[in-house]
């Protein structure tokens, strides 16, 4: 006879399911992995980030993890030119070991928010920390579960990180308008398409967000005070839910085509890939 | 009509065995059908509960080949015609008997909950706009099946029914706390008593709800976001103190 017990008690990763759970946390858990190796790899690359076919003057293609350019170190294969920059150039104190990248440099911000993102949180909650790694399949249990009240207490700055979002959001639009020029002439390219939908598919995922929400109308308690007509603030944050349920999709999309503006920029930058455009170079 | 294996679960909390069950199924039929077959022909003691059959009373919950479902909404085309199904009883709580676990717990745990506080000087006036109605009415269509509860990681495998109240109830406070006629306050209940920052938002209640309630996103969430303007935002903080504005929730 087989003694039922509590599932609950049950060892790791014990379950009675008998689909394939474990698909969801294994391509979401591979799927980010292979975004941050490839983050991380263009990051401390620092060369070919910039691309303006060898003209001088206003416009060019900036990859979006090397905007806004803090620094720029001079005579660096693919960077931008030096009136890019918003300090100057390199900084002589900058150790030897690590690459003088602009993108170390700013890379902390987009990543603070999808790492607080609620979403995110859910998918890595579920694929790394396995708590749980699916539902109705046992976590590690811990004597002591403390959810998000005690290490993790600093998840509860997402809205923080929020407003550096926004920053990027009008940064990389910046960089989308930018890449609709060369040597101060209008025109477009394949690659200009790219880094105008870039910033697009990140105010997407941006505005949808769940602190955003919140500070549009979520923290309301009435949305037709005080005359009984709905107020501007519950129109915004209709517009703001319609996207927040879709958050997801937002999130993986913008994420992906960010590393593929890197890397398209990179490719062009570095005589691999030709950029079809209005500009003929 | 087809013979299809089932094992059920027989027995109480202490002990209890899956046993096996074949029985005629009909096109179109979901498993409770089935259950009451094998209740009628083959195990007229086994202990089963349900009432509306109709996915509206929440009283039919159980794990189907592991997953939180409500039986009398499963329909039995849904897995394989070779495929056995076995059936259990919510895990997290108490089995009771067979198919039946006790759920008193979670009626224990509304009863903590400061209940709907009217404005006493608008009396007779209580009036509520269509826009403001919507955002709450998504959490009325709880059935109370507790599917939520049960698949909760922090009540079923981290055990912390003292600590957290649960899915349902969490969203019972969301629906009192965004209530345009409400003036009770239970932003410190969420945090401490309440225990909102246990959830790690991993979502499962929202993923079994046969209600298809964000309890999530448009209940949890939120009240989180409420406990951070109260707790944990050290700017917002300062900005009510500077002006002093009254915070909005
Ligand atoms: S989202 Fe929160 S309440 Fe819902 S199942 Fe997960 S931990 Fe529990
Ligand atoms: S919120 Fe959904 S899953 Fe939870 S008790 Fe209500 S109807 Fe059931
Ligand atoms: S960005 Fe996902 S919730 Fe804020
Ligand atoms: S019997 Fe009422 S919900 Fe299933």
């Amino acid at each position: 006879m087989v003694t039922f017990s509590q599932q609950s008690s049950g060892k790791f990763l014990s379950t009675y399911r008998s689909d394939k759970w474990w698909f969801e946390p294994l391509w979401t858990g591979l799927g980010f992995l292979s975004f941050v190796a490839y983050t991380t790899w263009a990051m401390f690359q620092g060369d070919y980030y910039w691309w303006s076919g060898g003209q001088e003057g206003f416009g060019g293609y900036l990859s979006p993890f090397y905007s806004p350019l803090l620094f720029i170190k001079e005579a660096v294969v693919g960077s931008a030119p030096m009136d890019h920059s918003w300090f100057g150039s390199w900084p002589g104190w900058w150790p030897v070991l690590i690459p003088a990248s602009p993108a170390i440099l700013i890379l902390a911000g987009p990543l603070s928010f999808r790492m607080t993102c609620y979403y995110y949180r859910k998918f890595y909650y579920r694929a790394y920390f396995m708590s749980p790694p699916a539902c109705a399949v046992s976590g590690i249990s811990q004597k002591n579960y403390k959810g998000e009240t005690a290490l993790l207490v600093f998840q509860n700055l997402h809205r923080y990180t929020l407003y550096i979002a926004l920053g990027f959001v009008v940064i990389l639009s910046y960089d989308g308008f930018l890449s609709l020029f060369r040597g101060g002439e209008f025109g477009i390219g394949i690659g200009s398409i790219i880094l105008i939908i870039n910033p697009i598919l990140l105010a997407g995922y941006t505005f949808g967000c769940h602190a955003f929400r919140h500070l549009t109308g979520g923290n309301q308690d009435c949305f037709t005070c005080p005359n009984g007509k709905p107020t501007f603030r519950h129109m915004v944050w209709r517009g703001v839910s319609w996207l927040n349920s879709r958050h997801i999709l937002w999130a993986w999309i913008s994420m992906l085509w960010v590393a593929f503006a890197d890397f398209y920029v990179r490719m062009v930058s570095s005589g691999r890939w030709i950029d079809i455009n209005t500009w003929g170079f | 009509m087809a013979l299809r294996n089932f094992k059920l679960f027989r027995g109480n909390q202490n002990e209890g065995t899956m046993e096996h069950y074949s029985v005629e199924v009909d096109k179109g039929m979901v498993v409770l059908d089935a259950i009451h077959h094998i209740q009628a022909e083959q195990a007229g003691d086994m202990a089963l509960r349900w009432n509306c059959k109709a996915g509206k009373c929440g009283s039919c919950s159980v794990e189907i080949n592991g997953k939180p479902k409500l039986s009398c909404m499963t329909r039995m085309n849904e897995y394989g015609p070779e495929e056995t199904i076995s059936v259990r009883p919510l895990q997290s709580f108490p089995v009771m008997k067979d198919l039946v676990s006790d759920v008193s717990w979670n009626y224990e745990q509304n009863k903590n909950i400061t209940p709907f506080k009217p404005d006493p000087l608008k009396k007779g006036n209580y009036i509520m706009m269509q826009e403001d109605i919507d955002r709450v009415q998504e959490f009325r269509k709880c059935l109370e099946c507790y599917l939520c509860q049960n698949v909760c990681h922090v009540l079923r495998d981290q055990r912390q029914k003292d600590k957290f109240i649960g899915p349902r109830f969490m969203i019972r406070l969301a629906s009192l706390e965004m209530h345009p006629l409400d003036t009770a306050d239970r932003i410190p209940d969420v945090k401490d008593t309440h225990g909102s920052g246990m959830c790690n938002i991993t979502r499962c209640c929202t993923d079994v709800c046969p209600e298809h309630i964000q309890i999530t996103d448009n209940g949890i969430i939120p009240l989180k976001e409420r406990v951070v303007d109260r707790y944990y935002d050290p700017l917002l903080r300062l900005f009510y103190k500077l002006f002093r504005r009254k915070s909005p929730n």
